[in-house]
């Protein structure tokens, strides 16, 4: 089905008390500023965040809020209330090598519940996990990702919510477009079905429920 | 420049030269942002940056910068002729396919099993390891670039690690601004020496058990830095 057009105001509110949202985004380059601050303004709280980082400026301020429960990322050493809140015991935080961050997500979109990866054998982020050797290599078995809700930042949509990105602002928006039951994405532009190159579509509105724009 | 900015120019120029003709190349924060600055002439490298681009261009002027264009440090960076951008499960596909060259990376501790530590010191709040593990596992060659000692003068290379590990067995060169080593075959091995110090100095700021190669090179690389 196409994708329909909202407010921020209104599309976030599919992000219920409890619900796993991921977002995407690396620094501040494609994260869904409107949309983060939409959900800040909505308090929704008990979340879980899915995102690699967490900048102060964007969703830093739902952590500020208390409104994260949980974040599983790869890197939130860059943000001191991350690691105040996490080191106070108001959140729990899962670490993943980003590479494994990333795969997660896809596989989570693509159907496919776990994955073998050599990323972290014999390191302190493989401890618990099953570890299986292929030709003579050891693996680490990792799960999956899935979120209820993907806030995702592209650069322009056609009106059935195909998607371009913008030069390193694409990072994880297109896997996470794949991995949630919903996805909200935030446009500079909406054009016209057929203005998009369909070789240059990065994302096909098959993955894309809403579309937001200013 | 002054001493430690030096020695850190010192560093990257040398592992600088560890770098092919047409290789693909990501370089690491800290120290190894310095080496695309002292790329050989004569040798053609293609930079990745992990947040999902090839052919990374110098930092550009400050009114021509986008802060939508940016590498895994962060930083304001330029697009050359040729340069595509990806999302970053393909960028990590580039590293753990085996389709980069070689990463230049930092370290706080190497073992002479060709073991890195790099992301994490005991005690300290550090919350994540980016993207470094899935670096130095995928990379065809790693390429450490640091200082020989700490700020405190403390031992880097050692017979095992005592931080937590970034991955095991997988450094093949490491450079320091007193020598460079390569592991071969579980094996670090001494290739070349600054002639400002004697194997007798290296050793003793060395506790790693390493050979030394028959062929050793002693070289100036601290010209004007004392």
């Amino acid at each position: 089905m196409p994708a329909i057009r909202k407010t921020a105001e209104e599309a976030i509110r599919l992000i219920k008390p409890g619900s796993t949202v991921m977002v995407g985004g690396f620094g501040l380059s494609g994260a869904p500023l409107r949309l983060i601050d939409a959900l800040e303004k909505a308090g929704v709280r008990e979340l879980t965040v899915i995102s690699d980082n967490i900048e102060r400026q964007s969703l830093g301020k739902l952590v500020r809020a208390g409104m994260v429960k949980k974040a599983i990322g790869t890197y939130f050493t860059t943000n001191p209330d991350v690691v105040e809140a996490y080191y106070a015991g108001k959140i729990e935080v899962e670490l993943l090598p980003q590479g494994t961050f990333c795969e997660a997500i896809r596989a989570g979109g693509s159907g496919i519940p776990a994955f073998y990866t050599p990323t972290a054998a014999g390191t302190d982020l493989a401890k618990g996990k099953e570890i299986r050797y292929f030709d003579g290599r050891p693996y680490v078995l990792e799960r999956a990702l899935r979120g209820d809700v993907s806030l995702i930042r592209a650069h322009k949509a056609d009106e059935l919510g195909n998607l371009v990105y913008y030069k390193t602002a694409r990072n994880f928006n297109p896997l996470m477009a794949m991995a949630s039951d919903w996805v909200i994405a935030e446009v500079d532009e909406i054009v016209p079905a057929g203005s998009l190159d369909p070789e240059a579509i990065v994302t096909p509105h098959v993955f894309v429920d809403i579309l937001v724009t200013e | 420049m002054n001493r430690k900015e030096r020695i850190r120019h010192i560093i990257a120029k040398r592992a600088a030269r560890e770098l092919r003709d047409g290789d693909v190349v990501n370089l690491g924060i800290g120290i190894p942002t310095l080496v695309s600055d002292y790329i050989p002439p004569g040798v053609t490298v293609h930079f990745h940056t992990e947040n999902g681009m090839l052919e990374v261009g110098p930092t550009p002027p400050p009114d021509r910068a986008d802060p939508q264009l940016i590498n895994a440090s962060r930083q304001p960076i330029s697009e050359l002729p040729g340069a595509s951008y990806f999302d970053s499960g393909l960028s990590f596909a580039i590293m753990r396919g085996g389709h980069l060259d070689a990463t230049v990376i930092g370290a706080l501790q190497v073992s002479q099993k060709g073991d890195l530590a790099s992301w994490a010191i005991p005690g300290k709040p550090i919350l994540g390891v980016g993207g470094a593990m899935d670096l130095v596992v995928g990379a065809k060659r790693v390429i450490v670039a640091t200082t020989h000692q700490t700020k405190d003068g403390q031992p880097k290379i050692l017979p095992e690690c005592t931080y937590p590990l970034t991955a095991r067995e997988e450094v093949d060169v490491l450079v320091t601004e007193h020598a460079v080593f390569r592991f071969e075959k579980g094996k670090m091995i001494l290739v070349e020496i600054g002639d400002h110090l004697t194997l007798e100095d290296l050793k003793s700021i060395t506790p790693a058990e390493y050979e030394i190669h028959p062929h050793l090179k002693v070289v100036n690389r601290w010209e004007g830095l004392e």
